[in-house]
Protein backbone atom coordinates (compact mmCIF):
# COMPACT_ATOMS: atom_id res chain seq x y z
CA UNK A 1 0.00 0.00 0.00
CA UNK A 2 2.39 2.02 1.15
CA UNK A 3 4.42 1.30 -2.12
CA UNK A 4 1.75 2.49 -4.25
CA UNK A 5 1.44 5.39 -2.36
CA UNK A 6 5.01 6.40 -3.25
CA UNK A 7 4.52 5.62 -6.81
CA UNK A 8 1.75 8.02 -6.98
CA UNK A 9 3.36 11.00 -4.59
CA UNK A 10 6.77 10.73 -5.91
CA UNK A 11 9.35 11.61 -2.50
CA UNK A 12 9.79 15.29 -2.24
CA UNK A 13 6.68 16.20 -3.92
CA UNK A 14 5.81 17.99 -0.68
CA UNK A 15 8.83 19.68 0.48
CA UNK A 16 9.82 20.89 -2.69
CA UNK A 17 9.26 24.84 -2.76
CA UNK A 18 8.66 25.11 -5.96
CA UNK A 19 5.53 22.56 -5.79
CA UNK A 20 4.79 24.04 -2.92
CA UNK A 21 4.26 27.75 -4.19
CA UNK A 22 2.40 26.03 -7.41
CA UNK A 23 -0.07 23.97 -5.27
CA UNK A 24 -1.07 27.06 -3.23
CA UNK A 25 -0.93 29.55 -5.80
CA UNK A 26 -2.27 27.31 -8.73
CA UNK A 27 -5.08 26.26 -6.81
CA UNK A 28 -5.92 29.56 -5.78
CA UNK A 29 -6.07 30.89 -9.56
CA UNK A 30 -8.15 27.75 -10.93
CA UNK A 31 -10.51 28.56 -8.04
CA UNK A 32 -11.00 32.02 -8.55
CA UNK A 33 -11.06 31.09 -12.64
CA UNK A 34 -13.68 28.46 -12.36
CA UNK A 35 -15.87 30.83 -10.53
CA UNK A 36 -15.97 33.57 -12.58
CA UNK A 37 -16.22 31.22 -15.50
CA UNK A 38 -19.41 30.35 -15.14
CA UNK A 39 -21.27 33.32 -15.64
CA UNK A 40 -18.41 33.21 -18.98
CA UNK A 41 -20.59 30.29 -19.68
CA UNK A 42 -24.30 31.45 -18.96
CA UNK A 43 -23.61 34.77 -20.72
CA UNK A 44 -22.00 32.53 -23.63
CA UNK A 45 -18.53 35.00 -23.18
CA UNK A 46 -15.97 31.99 -23.80
CA UNK A 47 -14.76 33.80 -27.26
CA UNK A 48 -14.38 37.33 -24.51
CA UNK A 49 -12.63 35.02 -22.21
CA UNK A 50 -10.16 33.37 -24.47
CA UNK A 51 -9.58 36.83 -26.05
CA UNK A 52 -8.58 38.29 -22.84
CA UNK A 53 -6.15 35.21 -22.25
CA UNK A 54 -4.67 35.76 -25.77
CA UNK A 55 -4.16 39.52 -24.83
CA UNK A 56 -2.49 38.76 -22.07
CA UNK A 57 0.03 37.59 -24.53
CA UNK A 58 0.45 40.78 -25.59
CA UNK A 59 1.23 42.05 -22.02
CA UNK A 60 3.68 39.37 -21.28
CA UNK A 61 5.40 40.46 -24.18
CA UNK A 62 5.52 43.35 -23.81
CA UNK A 63 6.32 43.29 -19.83
CA UNK A 64 9.33 41.21 -21.12
CA UNK A 65 10.23 43.81 -23.33
CA UNK A 66 10.65 46.64 -20.33
CA UNK A 67 11.91 44.13 -17.89
CA UNK A 68 8.18 44.33 -15.33
CA UNK A 69 6.96 41.12 -14.53
CA UNK A 70 4.47 39.31 -16.04
CA UNK A 71 1.69 39.70 -14.02
CA UNK A 72 1.92 43.57 -14.82
CA UNK A 73 1.41 43.18 -17.87
CA UNK A 74 -1.12 40.25 -18.36
CA UNK A 75 -3.29 42.78 -16.08
CA UNK A 76 -2.87 45.63 -17.88
CA UNK A 77 -3.17 44.22 -21.17
CA UNK A 78 -6.54 42.49 -20.43
CA UNK A 79 -8.43 45.45 -19.00
CA UNK A 80 -7.42 47.28 -21.91
CA UNK A 81 -8.55 44.93 -24.00
CA UNK A 82 -11.46 44.24 -22.10
CA UNK A 83 -12.68 48.18 -22.33
CA UNK A 84 -11.68 48.04 -26.05
CA UNK A 85 -14.14 45.03 -26.73
CA UNK A 86 -16.70 46.88 -24.95
CA UNK A 87 -16.10 50.13 -26.88
CA UNK A 88 -16.64 48.51 -30.37
CA UNK A 89 -19.13 46.05 -29.42
CA UNK A 90 -22.62 46.86 -30.69
CA UNK A 91 -25.06 45.00 -28.19
CA UNK A 92 -26.26 42.39 -31.00
CA UNK A 93 -23.97 39.13 -30.19
CA UNK A 94 -22.61 38.92 -33.75
CA UNK A 95 -21.89 42.35 -33.16
CA UNK A 96 -19.97 41.05 -30.11
CA UNK A 97 -18.30 38.82 -31.74
CA UNK A 98 -16.97 40.93 -34.16
CA UNK A 99 -15.20 43.26 -31.78
CA UNK A 100 -13.63 40.75 -30.00
CA UNK A 101 -12.02 39.75 -33.13
CA UNK A 102 -11.04 43.01 -34.10
CA UNK A 103 -9.67 43.84 -30.69
CA UNK A 104 -7.92 40.07 -30.28
CA UNK A 105 -5.99 40.59 -34.19
CA UNK A 106 -4.82 43.89 -33.35
CA UNK A 107 -3.57 42.40 -29.65
CA UNK A 108 -1.91 39.27 -31.48
CA UNK A 109 -0.28 41.21 -34.14
CA UNK A 110 1.02 43.74 -31.27
CA UNK A 111 2.35 40.63 -29.41
CA UNK A 112 4.10 39.47 -32.49
CA UNK A 113 6.20 42.86 -32.56
CA UNK A 114 7.21 42.64 -28.70
CA UNK A 115 8.09 39.20 -28.72
CA UNK A 116 10.26 39.92 -31.81
CA UNK A 117 11.78 42.82 -30.10
CA UNK A 118 12.26 40.75 -27.04
CA UNK A 119 14.21 38.03 -28.88
CA UNK A 120 16.72 40.50 -31.00
CA UNK A 121 16.93 42.48 -27.87
CA UNK A 122 18.04 40.05 -24.87
CA UNK A 123 18.77 37.12 -27.21
CA UNK A 124 16.66 35.38 -25.60
CA UNK A 125 13.49 33.10 -27.03
CA UNK A 126 12.57 31.25 -24.51
CA UNK A 127 10.26 33.98 -22.97
CA UNK A 128 7.78 33.31 -25.84
CA UNK A 129 7.48 29.99 -24.92
CA UNK A 130 6.93 31.01 -21.35
CA UNK A 131 4.56 33.34 -21.66
CA UNK A 132 2.29 31.27 -24.26
CA UNK A 133 2.40 27.99 -22.34
CA UNK A 134 3.04 29.37 -18.40
CA UNK A 135 5.09 27.40 -16.22
CA UNK A 136 3.51 26.77 -12.79
CA UNK A 137 6.51 25.74 -11.23
CA UNK A 138 8.84 29.01 -11.80
CA UNK A 139 6.25 31.29 -9.83
CA UNK A 140 8.15 33.21 -7.01
CA UNK A 141 6.81 32.40 -3.53
CA UNK A 142 7.35 36.89 -3.40
CA UNK A 143 4.56 36.96 -5.61
CA UNK A 144 1.64 35.25 -3.18
CA UNK A 145 0.49 38.16 -1.65
CA UNK A 146 -0.16 40.05 -4.90
CA UNK A 147 -2.07 37.00 -6.24
CA UNK A 148 -4.25 36.67 -2.59
CA UNK A 149 -4.98 40.31 -3.65
CA UNK A 150 -6.04 40.14 -7.11
CA UNK A 151 -7.67 36.60 -6.41
CA UNK A 152 -9.99 38.42 -3.66
CA UNK A 153 -10.70 41.21 -5.98
CA UNK A 154 -12.06 39.49 -8.98
CA UNK A 155 -14.30 37.25 -6.84
CA UNK A 156 -15.34 40.39 -4.54
CA UNK A 157 -16.56 41.68 -7.87
CA UNK A 158 -18.69 38.69 -9.18
CA UNK A 159 -20.17 38.13 -5.77
CA UNK A 160 -20.83 41.69 -5.81
CA UNK A 161 -22.31 41.74 -8.80
CA UNK A 162 -23.93 38.20 -8.27
CA UNK A 163 -27.61 39.04 -8.84
CA UNK A 164 -27.51 41.52 -11.43
CA UNK A 165 -25.07 39.05 -13.09
CA UNK A 166 -27.86 36.56 -13.00
CA UNK A 167 -30.56 38.28 -13.72
CA UNK A 168 -29.24 39.96 -17.22
CA UNK A 169 -27.70 36.72 -18.15
CA UNK A 170 -31.08 35.00 -17.94
CA UNK A 171 -32.74 38.01 -19.57
CA UNK A 172 -31.32 41.44 -20.22
CA UNK A 173 -34.25 43.34 -21.02
CA UNK A 174 -35.80 42.37 -17.81
CA UNK A 175 -33.02 43.57 -15.70
CA UNK A 176 -32.52 46.51 -17.03
CA UNK A 177 -36.83 46.64 -16.85
CA UNK A 178 -35.94 46.26 -12.90
CA UNK A 179 -33.30 49.14 -12.80
CA UNK A 180 -30.05 47.39 -13.04
CA UNK A 181 -27.68 49.13 -15.25
CA UNK A 182 -27.00 45.86 -17.87
CA UNK A 183 -24.04 47.99 -19.35
CA UNK A 184 -22.59 48.95 -16.17
CA UNK A 185 -22.66 44.94 -15.21
CA UNK A 186 -20.84 43.64 -18.12
CA UNK A 187 -17.93 46.49 -17.93
CA UNK A 188 -17.43 45.33 -14.28
CA UNK A 189 -17.50 41.74 -15.13
CA UNK A 190 -15.59 41.51 -17.99
CA UNK A 191 -13.12 43.31 -15.29
CA UNK A 192 -13.26 40.60 -13.30
CA UNK A 193 -13.04 38.53 -15.96
CA UNK A 194 -9.54 40.14 -17.08
CA UNK A 195 -8.30 40.18 -13.91
CA UNK A 196 -8.85 35.95 -13.45
CA UNK A 197 -8.21 35.54 -16.50
CA UNK A 198 -4.41 37.61 -16.30
CA UNK A 199 -3.77 34.99 -13.00
CA UNK A 200 -4.01 31.79 -15.11
CA UNK A 201 -1.86 33.26 -17.46
CA UNK A 202 0.63 33.14 -15.30
CA UNK A 203 0.07 29.74 -14.18
CA UNK A 204 -0.67 28.16 -16.93
CA UNK A 205 0.25 30.25 -19.91
CA UNK A 206 -2.29 33.11 -22.00
CA UNK A 207 -3.04 30.80 -24.48
CA UNK A 208 -4.45 27.82 -22.07
CA UNK A 209 -6.18 30.17 -19.48
CA UNK A 210 -9.23 29.58 -21.26
CA UNK A 211 -9.44 25.75 -19.90
CA UNK A 212 -9.21 26.72 -16.31
CA UNK A 213 -12.11 30.01 -17.00
CA UNK A 214 -14.32 27.79 -19.75
CA UNK A 215 -14.28 23.82 -18.12
CA UNK A 216 -14.80 23.34 -15.39
CA UNK A 217 -17.25 25.91 -14.95
CA UNK A 218 -19.18 24.24 -18.41
CA UNK A 219 -18.85 20.82 -16.47
CA UNK A 220 -20.05 22.07 -13.88
CA UNK A 221 -23.69 23.40 -15.83
CA UNK A 222 -23.81 20.29 -17.18
CA UNK A 223 -24.33 18.41 -13.70
CA UNK A 224 -26.24 20.82 -12.19
CA UNK A 225 -29.25 24.14 -12.73
CA UNK A 226 -28.70 25.56 -10.09
CA UNK A 227 -26.46 28.24 -10.16
CA UNK A 228 -25.28 28.54 -6.59
CA UNK A 229 -24.25 25.01 -6.34
CA UNK A 230 -22.77 25.43 -10.22
CA UNK A 231 -20.22 27.52 -8.51
CA UNK A 232 -19.35 25.57 -6.08
CA UNK A 233 -19.15 22.41 -8.21
CA UNK A 234 -16.80 24.54 -10.84
CA UNK A 235 -14.82 25.58 -8.08
CA UNK A 236 -14.42 21.92 -7.15
CA UNK A 237 -13.60 20.85 -10.22
CA UNK A 238 -11.03 23.43 -11.19
CA UNK A 239 -9.19 23.06 -8.11
CA UNK A 240 -9.29 18.80 -8.13
CA UNK A 241 -7.66 19.17 -11.72
CA UNK A 242 -5.10 21.84 -11.30
CA UNK A 243 -4.18 19.94 -8.20
CA UNK A 244 -3.69 16.44 -10.12
CA UNK A 245 -1.95 18.03 -12.98
CA UNK A 246 0.31 19.20 -10.62
CA UNK A 247 0.45 15.76 -9.20
CA UNK A 248 0.81 14.25 -12.90
CA UNK A 249 3.53 16.60 -14.07
CA UNK A 250 5.54 15.80 -11.36
CA UNK A 251 5.28 12.08 -11.63
CA UNK A 252 5.67 12.37 -15.12
CA UNK A 253 9.51 13.25 -14.46
CA UNK A 254 10.02 9.71 -14.95
CA UNK A 255 8.17 9.35 -17.83
CA UNK A 256 9.62 8.69 -21.70
CA UNK A 257 10.43 9.82 -24.01
CA UNK A 258 12.76 12.52 -22.37
CA UNK A 259 12.85 12.45 -18.58
CA UNK A 260 12.27 16.04 -17.79
CA UNK A 261 8.66 16.15 -17.27
CA UNK A 262 5.67 16.78 -19.16
CA UNK A 263 3.86 20.77 -18.84
CA UNK A 264 1.66 21.31 -16.48
CA UNK A 265 -0.54 23.27 -18.44
CA UNK A 266 -1.30 19.98 -20.68
CA UNK A 267 -2.36 18.01 -18.23
CA UNK A 268 -4.84 20.65 -16.65
CA UNK A 269 -5.92 21.19 -19.89
CA UNK A 270 -6.35 16.89 -20.60
CA UNK A 271 -8.25 16.68 -17.51
CA UNK A 272 -10.83 19.22 -17.89
CA UNK A 273 -11.72 17.87 -21.45
CA UNK A 274 -12.30 14.47 -19.58
CA UNK A 275 -14.35 15.83 -16.92
CA UNK A 276 -16.21 17.78 -19.02
CA UNK A 277 -17.15 14.67 -21.36
CA UNK A 278 -17.77 12.58 -17.75
CA UNK A 279 -20.19 15.57 -17.05
CA UNK A 280 -22.07 15.51 -20.08
CA UNK A 281 -22.25 11.60 -20.30
CA UNK A 282 -23.98 11.89 -16.53
CA UNK A 283 -25.88 14.56 -17.79
CA UNK A 284 -27.22 12.97 -20.67
CA UNK A 285 -27.75 9.34 -18.58
CA UNK A 286 -29.55 11.40 -15.99
CA UNK A 287 -31.94 13.12 -18.99
CA UNK A 288 -32.72 9.72 -20.58
CA UNK A 289 -33.88 8.01 -17.45
CA UNK A 290 -37.36 10.02 -16.74
CA UNK A 291 -37.52 9.55 -20.77
CA UNK A 292 -37.17 5.92 -20.75
CA UNK A 293 -39.55 5.41 -17.77
CA UNK A 294 -42.92 7.38 -19.47
CA UNK A 295 -41.86 5.34 -22.67
CA UNK A 296 -42.21 2.18 -20.24
CA UNK A 297 -45.07 3.44 -18.91
CA UNK A 298 -46.97 4.35 -22.13
CA UNK B 1 11.72 43.45 -52.48
CA UNK B 2 10.68 41.63 -55.32
CA UNK B 3 14.20 39.12 -55.90
CA UNK B 4 13.67 35.85 -56.59
CA UNK B 5 13.89 34.70 -52.77
CA UNK B 6 11.00 36.76 -52.08
CA UNK B 7 8.88 35.74 -55.62
CA UNK B 8 7.19 32.72 -53.90
CA UNK B 9 6.34 34.78 -50.73
CA UNK B 10 4.34 37.43 -53.20
CA UNK B 11 2.40 34.68 -55.01
CA UNK B 12 1.63 32.79 -51.82
CA UNK B 13 0.41 35.31 -49.38
CA UNK B 14 -1.51 37.08 -52.52
CA UNK B 15 -3.55 33.44 -52.80
CA UNK B 16 -4.01 33.27 -48.94
CA UNK B 17 -5.29 36.61 -49.26
CA UNK B 18 -7.83 35.84 -51.95
CA UNK B 19 -8.90 32.66 -50.07
CA UNK B 20 -9.04 34.33 -46.44
CA UNK B 21 -11.15 37.24 -47.85
CA UNK B 22 -13.90 34.72 -49.43
CA UNK B 23 -13.67 32.60 -46.61
CA UNK B 24 -13.83 35.59 -43.78
CA UNK B 25 -16.45 37.22 -45.60
CA UNK B 26 -19.06 33.97 -44.34
CA UNK B 27 -17.30 34.18 -41.16
CA UNK B 28 -17.96 37.49 -39.98
CA UNK B 29 -21.87 36.68 -41.78
CA UNK B 30 -21.99 33.43 -39.65
CA UNK B 31 -20.76 35.41 -36.42
CA UNK B 32 -18.26 32.91 -35.98
CA UNK B 33 -15.14 34.63 -35.93
CA UNK B 34 -14.00 32.72 -32.40
CA UNK B 35 -13.91 29.18 -34.91
CA UNK B 36 -11.89 31.08 -37.14
CA UNK B 37 -9.98 31.72 -34.31
CA UNK B 38 -9.71 28.32 -33.12
CA UNK B 39 -8.92 26.16 -36.02
CA UNK B 40 -5.97 27.67 -37.01
CA UNK B 41 -4.43 27.52 -33.30
CA UNK B 42 -5.30 23.89 -33.76
CA UNK B 43 -3.62 23.52 -36.61
CA UNK B 44 -0.85 25.08 -34.56
CA UNK B 45 -0.86 21.94 -32.23
CA UNK B 46 -0.59 19.89 -35.31
CA UNK B 47 2.56 21.48 -36.80
CA UNK B 48 4.27 20.79 -33.52
CA UNK B 49 3.29 17.26 -33.43
CA UNK B 50 4.18 16.87 -37.30
CA UNK B 51 7.64 18.59 -36.75
CA UNK B 52 8.04 16.16 -33.78
CA UNK B 53 7.54 13.08 -35.94
CA UNK B 54 9.41 14.54 -38.57
CA UNK B 55 6.55 14.38 -41.38
CA UNK B 56 5.20 17.32 -43.79
CA UNK B 57 4.11 20.40 -41.57
CA UNK B 58 0.91 20.66 -44.15
CA UNK B 59 0.09 17.33 -42.82
CA UNK B 60 -0.09 17.58 -39.50
CA UNK B 61 -1.73 21.39 -40.16
CA UNK B 62 -4.45 19.88 -42.07
CA UNK B 63 -5.35 16.47 -39.67
CA UNK B 64 -5.24 18.64 -36.48
CA UNK B 65 -7.20 21.27 -38.40
CA UNK B 66 -9.96 19.63 -39.88
CA UNK B 67 -10.39 17.09 -36.56
CA UNK B 68 -10.88 20.49 -34.42
CA UNK B 69 -13.19 21.71 -37.16
CA UNK B 70 -15.13 18.38 -36.97
CA UNK B 71 -15.07 18.09 -33.50
CA UNK B 72 -16.38 21.37 -33.22
CA UNK B 73 -19.50 20.49 -35.54
CA UNK B 74 -20.37 17.63 -33.56
CA UNK B 75 -19.62 19.03 -29.74
CA UNK B 76 -21.57 22.02 -31.02
CA UNK B 77 -25.10 20.41 -31.35
CA UNK B 78 -25.42 19.95 -27.84
CA UNK B 79 -24.49 22.58 -25.69
CA UNK B 80 -23.05 26.07 -26.30
CA UNK B 81 -21.58 26.30 -29.44
CA UNK B 82 -18.89 28.87 -28.39
CA UNK B 83 -18.17 26.87 -24.65
CA UNK B 84 -17.62 23.59 -27.33
CA UNK B 85 -15.53 25.68 -29.67
CA UNK B 86 -13.11 26.71 -26.54
CA UNK B 87 -13.34 23.23 -24.97
CA UNK B 88 -11.64 21.74 -28.14
CA UNK B 89 -9.07 24.85 -29.22
CA UNK B 90 -7.46 24.36 -25.51
CA UNK B 91 -7.46 21.01 -25.58
CA UNK B 92 -5.90 21.03 -29.19
CA UNK B 93 -3.08 24.01 -27.57
CA UNK B 94 -2.73 21.73 -24.43
CA UNK B 95 -1.40 19.26 -27.18
CA UNK B 96 0.76 21.51 -29.01
CA UNK B 97 2.11 22.18 -25.37
CA UNK B 98 3.32 18.43 -24.63
CA UNK B 99 4.55 18.21 -28.08
CA UNK B 100 6.79 21.45 -28.02
CA UNK B 101 7.97 20.19 -24.54
CA UNK B 102 9.07 16.98 -26.12
CA UNK B 103 10.73 18.10 -29.52
CA UNK B 104 13.97 19.98 -29.42
CA UNK B 105 12.58 22.45 -31.90
CA UNK B 106 13.73 26.12 -31.64
CA UNK B 107 12.02 28.92 -30.35
CA UNK B 108 12.02 30.73 -33.23
CA UNK B 109 10.33 27.72 -35.68
CA UNK B 110 7.46 27.98 -33.08
CA UNK B 111 7.56 31.43 -33.13
CA UNK B 112 7.21 31.33 -37.10
CA UNK B 113 4.48 29.18 -36.73
CA UNK B 114 2.71 31.07 -34.68
CA UNK B 115 3.21 34.89 -36.20
CA UNK B 116 4.44 33.91 -39.52
CA UNK B 117 7.63 33.93 -41.69
CA UNK B 118 7.35 34.97 -45.34
CA UNK B 119 11.21 34.25 -46.30
CA UNK B 120 12.21 31.10 -47.53
CA UNK B 121 9.11 29.92 -48.95
CA UNK B 122 9.85 27.13 -51.33
CA UNK B 123 8.81 26.17 -54.58
CA UNK B 124 7.17 22.81 -53.18
CA UNK B 125 4.75 24.73 -50.42
CA UNK B 126 3.72 27.14 -53.62
CA UNK B 127 2.27 24.16 -55.26
CA UNK B 128 0.88 22.78 -52.30
CA UNK B 129 -0.42 26.48 -51.77
CA UNK B 130 -1.73 26.51 -54.42
CA UNK B 131 -3.60 23.35 -54.36
CA UNK B 132 -5.38 23.87 -51.22
CA UNK B 133 -6.57 27.40 -52.26
CA UNK B 134 -8.27 25.78 -55.54
CA UNK B 135 -9.93 23.49 -53.20
CA UNK B 136 -11.01 26.07 -50.85
CA UNK B 137 -12.39 28.70 -53.74
CA UNK B 138 -14.06 25.72 -55.15
CA UNK B 139 -15.88 24.47 -52.17
CA UNK B 140 -17.14 27.48 -51.55
CA UNK B 141 -18.31 28.09 -55.05
CA UNK B 142 -19.86 25.00 -54.89
CA UNK B 143 -22.32 25.32 -52.01
CA UNK B 144 -22.06 29.42 -52.65
CA UNK B 145 -25.77 29.77 -52.52
CA UNK B 146 -27.24 27.35 -49.78
CA UNK B 147 -24.42 28.57 -47.66
CA UNK B 148 -25.48 31.92 -47.96
CA UNK B 149 -28.77 31.50 -47.61
CA UNK B 150 -28.41 28.96 -44.67
CA UNK B 151 -25.65 31.63 -42.66
CA UNK B 152 -27.64 35.29 -42.74
CA UNK B 153 -31.37 33.44 -42.79
CA UNK B 154 -31.27 29.99 -41.18
CA UNK B 155 -34.81 29.44 -40.94
CA UNK B 156 -35.65 30.59 -44.29
CA UNK B 157 -32.72 28.36 -46.19
CA UNK B 158 -34.16 25.22 -43.64
CA UNK B 159 -37.48 26.17 -44.84
CA UNK B 160 -36.30 26.12 -48.72
CA UNK B 161 -34.69 22.69 -47.70
CA UNK B 162 -31.11 23.40 -47.47
CA UNK B 163 -29.77 21.36 -44.65
CA UNK B 164 -28.28 24.22 -42.39
CA UNK B 165 -26.27 21.87 -39.68
CA UNK B 166 -24.59 19.94 -43.06
CA UNK B 167 -23.89 23.84 -44.22
CA UNK B 168 -22.29 24.73 -41.13
CA UNK B 169 -20.03 21.57 -41.35
CA UNK B 170 -18.91 22.54 -44.71
CA UNK B 171 -18.35 25.86 -43.57
CA UNK B 172 -15.68 24.82 -41.11
CA UNK B 173 -14.01 21.93 -43.12
CA UNK B 174 -13.45 24.96 -45.92
CA UNK B 175 -12.21 26.84 -42.03
CA UNK B 176 -9.63 23.87 -41.62
CA UNK B 177 -8.15 24.05 -45.75
CA UNK B 178 -8.16 27.53 -45.64
CA UNK B 179 -6.34 27.43 -42.36
CA UNK B 180 -3.82 24.89 -43.65
CA UNK B 181 -2.72 26.47 -46.53
CA UNK B 182 -2.43 29.79 -44.68
CA UNK B 183 -0.33 28.85 -41.32
CA UNK B 184 3.23 28.21 -42.56
CA UNK B 185 3.30 32.03 -44.08
CA UNK B 186 1.14 34.11 -42.47
CA UNK B 187 0.91 32.26 -39.20
CA UNK B 188 -1.71 30.53 -36.64
CA UNK B 189 -2.06 33.73 -34.76
CA UNK B 190 -2.43 35.98 -37.80
CA UNK B 191 -4.90 33.57 -40.21
CA UNK B 192 -7.37 34.49 -37.76
CA UNK B 193 -6.52 38.41 -38.13
CA UNK B 194 -7.13 38.05 -41.87
CA UNK B 195 -10.28 36.54 -42.01
CA UNK B 196 -11.90 39.13 -39.41
CA UNK B 197 -10.34 42.43 -40.36
CA UNK B 198 -11.11 42.36 -44.16
CA UNK B 199 -14.54 41.26 -44.06
CA UNK B 200 -15.87 43.06 -41.31
CA UNK B 201 -14.54 46.72 -42.80
CA UNK B 202 -16.23 45.46 -46.25
CA UNK B 203 -19.41 44.52 -44.37
CA UNK B 204 -18.96 48.16 -42.55
CA UNK B 205 -18.74 49.36 -45.63
CA UNK B 206 -21.85 48.30 -48.05
CA UNK B 207 -25.04 46.01 -47.34
CA UNK B 208 -24.88 44.28 -51.05
CA UNK B 209 -23.10 41.11 -50.45
CA UNK B 210 -21.38 40.34 -53.42
CA UNK B 211 -19.82 44.13 -53.58
CA UNK B 212 -19.03 43.22 -49.65
CA UNK B 213 -17.27 39.86 -51.22
CA UNK B 214 -15.15 41.71 -53.41
CA UNK B 215 -14.42 43.98 -51.21
CA UNK B 216 -13.50 42.30 -48.26
CA UNK B 217 -11.08 40.33 -50.93
CA UNK B 218 -9.34 43.39 -52.05
CA UNK B 219 -8.51 44.77 -48.40
CA UNK B 220 -7.36 41.46 -47.60
CA UNK B 221 -5.26 41.83 -50.51
CA UNK B 222 -4.19 45.73 -49.58
CA UNK B 223 -3.19 44.43 -46.06
CA UNK B 224 -1.35 41.60 -46.61
CA UNK B 225 0.88 43.82 -49.95
CA UNK B 226 1.39 46.59 -47.85
CA UNK B 227 2.73 43.98 -44.66
CA UNK B 228 4.87 42.35 -46.57
CA UNK B 229 6.84 44.74 -48.30
CA UNK B 230 6.39 46.48 -44.35
CA UNK B 231 8.13 43.21 -43.38
CA UNK B 232 10.72 43.11 -45.77
CA UNK B 233 11.63 46.93 -45.37
CA UNK B 234 11.96 47.06 -41.15
CA UNK B 235 12.28 43.36 -41.05
CA UNK B 236 9.69 43.23 -37.86
CA UNK B 237 7.51 39.74 -37.97
CA UNK B 238 4.59 40.33 -40.96
CA UNK B 239 2.20 39.02 -38.01
CA UNK B 240 2.00 42.55 -36.71
CA UNK B 241 1.47 44.80 -40.16
CA UNK B 242 -1.26 42.51 -40.55
CA UNK B 243 -3.03 41.99 -37.19
CA UNK B 244 -2.53 46.08 -36.95
CA UNK B 245 -4.24 46.75 -40.35
CA UNK B 246 -6.62 44.65 -39.84
CA UNK B 247 -7.80 46.45 -37.26
CA UNK B 248 -7.15 49.92 -38.69
CA UNK B 249 -9.42 49.19 -41.85
CA UNK B 250 -11.90 47.99 -40.01
CA UNK B 251 -11.62 51.25 -37.69
CA UNK B 252 -11.66 53.27 -40.54
CA UNK B 253 -14.15 51.42 -42.57
CA UNK B 254 -16.72 52.09 -39.49
CA UNK B 255 -15.62 55.84 -39.09
CA UNK B 256 -16.51 56.04 -42.61
CA UNK B 257 -20.07 54.54 -42.64
CA UNK B 258 -21.29 56.66 -39.65
CA UNK B 259 -20.20 59.92 -41.12
CA UNK B 260 -21.84 58.69 -44.51
CA UNK B 261 -24.68 58.05 -42.23
CA UNK B 262 -24.31 60.97 -40.51
CA UNK B 263 -24.46 63.46 -43.54
CA UNK B 264 -27.07 61.57 -45.45
CA UNK B 265 -29.26 62.40 -42.78
CA UNK B 266 -28.44 66.04 -42.23
CA UNK B 267 -27.79 67.01 -46.10
CA UNK B 268 -31.56 65.57 -46.93
CA UNK B 269 -34.49 67.77 -47.21
CA UNK B 270 -36.46 68.05 -44.35
CA UNK B 271 -39.16 65.35 -45.14
CA UNK B 272 -36.34 62.90 -46.42
CA UNK B 273 -34.43 63.41 -42.93
CA UNK B 274 -37.67 63.00 -40.93
CA UNK B 275 -38.16 59.46 -42.58
CA UNK B 276 -34.53 58.93 -42.11
CA UNK B 277 -34.96 59.52 -38.65
CA UNK B 278 -38.10 57.54 -37.90
CA UNK B 279 -36.04 54.48 -40.21
CA UNK B 280 -33.06 55.15 -37.81
CA UNK B 281 -35.13 55.09 -34.62
CA UNK B 282 -35.09 51.61 -33.52
CA UNK B 283 -38.68 52.14 -31.84
CA UNK B 284 -39.75 51.29 -28.35
CA UNK B 285 -36.22 49.68 -26.44
CA UNK B 286 -36.82 46.24 -25.43
CA UNK B 287 -36.80 47.69 -21.96
CA UNK B 288 -39.64 49.33 -22.92
CA UNK B 289 -41.28 46.37 -24.59
CA UNK B 290 -40.58 44.39 -21.04
CA UNK B 291 -42.00 47.18 -18.78
CA UNK B 292 -44.88 46.85 -20.24
CA UNK B 293 -45.13 43.00 -20.81
CA UNK B 294 -47.28 41.24 -18.67
CA UNK B 295 -45.64 37.57 -16.64
CA UNK B 296 -42.58 36.11 -17.63
CA UNK B 297 -40.60 37.05 -20.98
CA UNK B 298 -40.64 34.55 -23.69
CA UNK B 299 -37.81 32.36 -24.01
Amino acid sequence: MSSILTGIFEPGLFTSQPVRVAIVVGGAVSLVSAVVGVFTVIRGQSFAGHSLGDLGTTGGSGAFLVGASPLWGFVAFAVIGAGAMELFGARRQRGRDMATGIVLGAGLGIAALFLYLGTVERNTSGAAITILFGSMFVIRSSMIPIFACLSVLALALVGLLYRPLLLSALSEDIASARGIPVRAVGIFYLLAMAIAVSLSCVTIGAILSTAVLIGPAAAALRLTKRPGLAFAWAGLIGLGVTWVGILLAYDSYYWPPLGRGWPVSFFVVALILVVYLLADLSARRSSRRPSSCAVGAG
Amino acid sequence: MFAGFMLNAWIVATMVAVVAGIVGFFTVLRGSAFVAHAVPQAGFAGAAGASLIGVSTFAGLGLFAVVSALGIAVLGKRGRHDTMTALALVFMLGLGALFLSWSQEYASEIFALLFGEVLGVSNNQVLVTALLAVVSVAAVAVVYRPLFLASVMPEVAEARGVRVQRMGICFLVVVAVATTMSVPVVGALLMFSLMVGAPGAARSLTDRPHLALGLSVAISLVIVWISIAASYETEWPIGFFVGVLGAVFFVAARAYASWRRSRLVAAAPFGVARTAQVVTDPGPTSAEVAANRIGPAPA
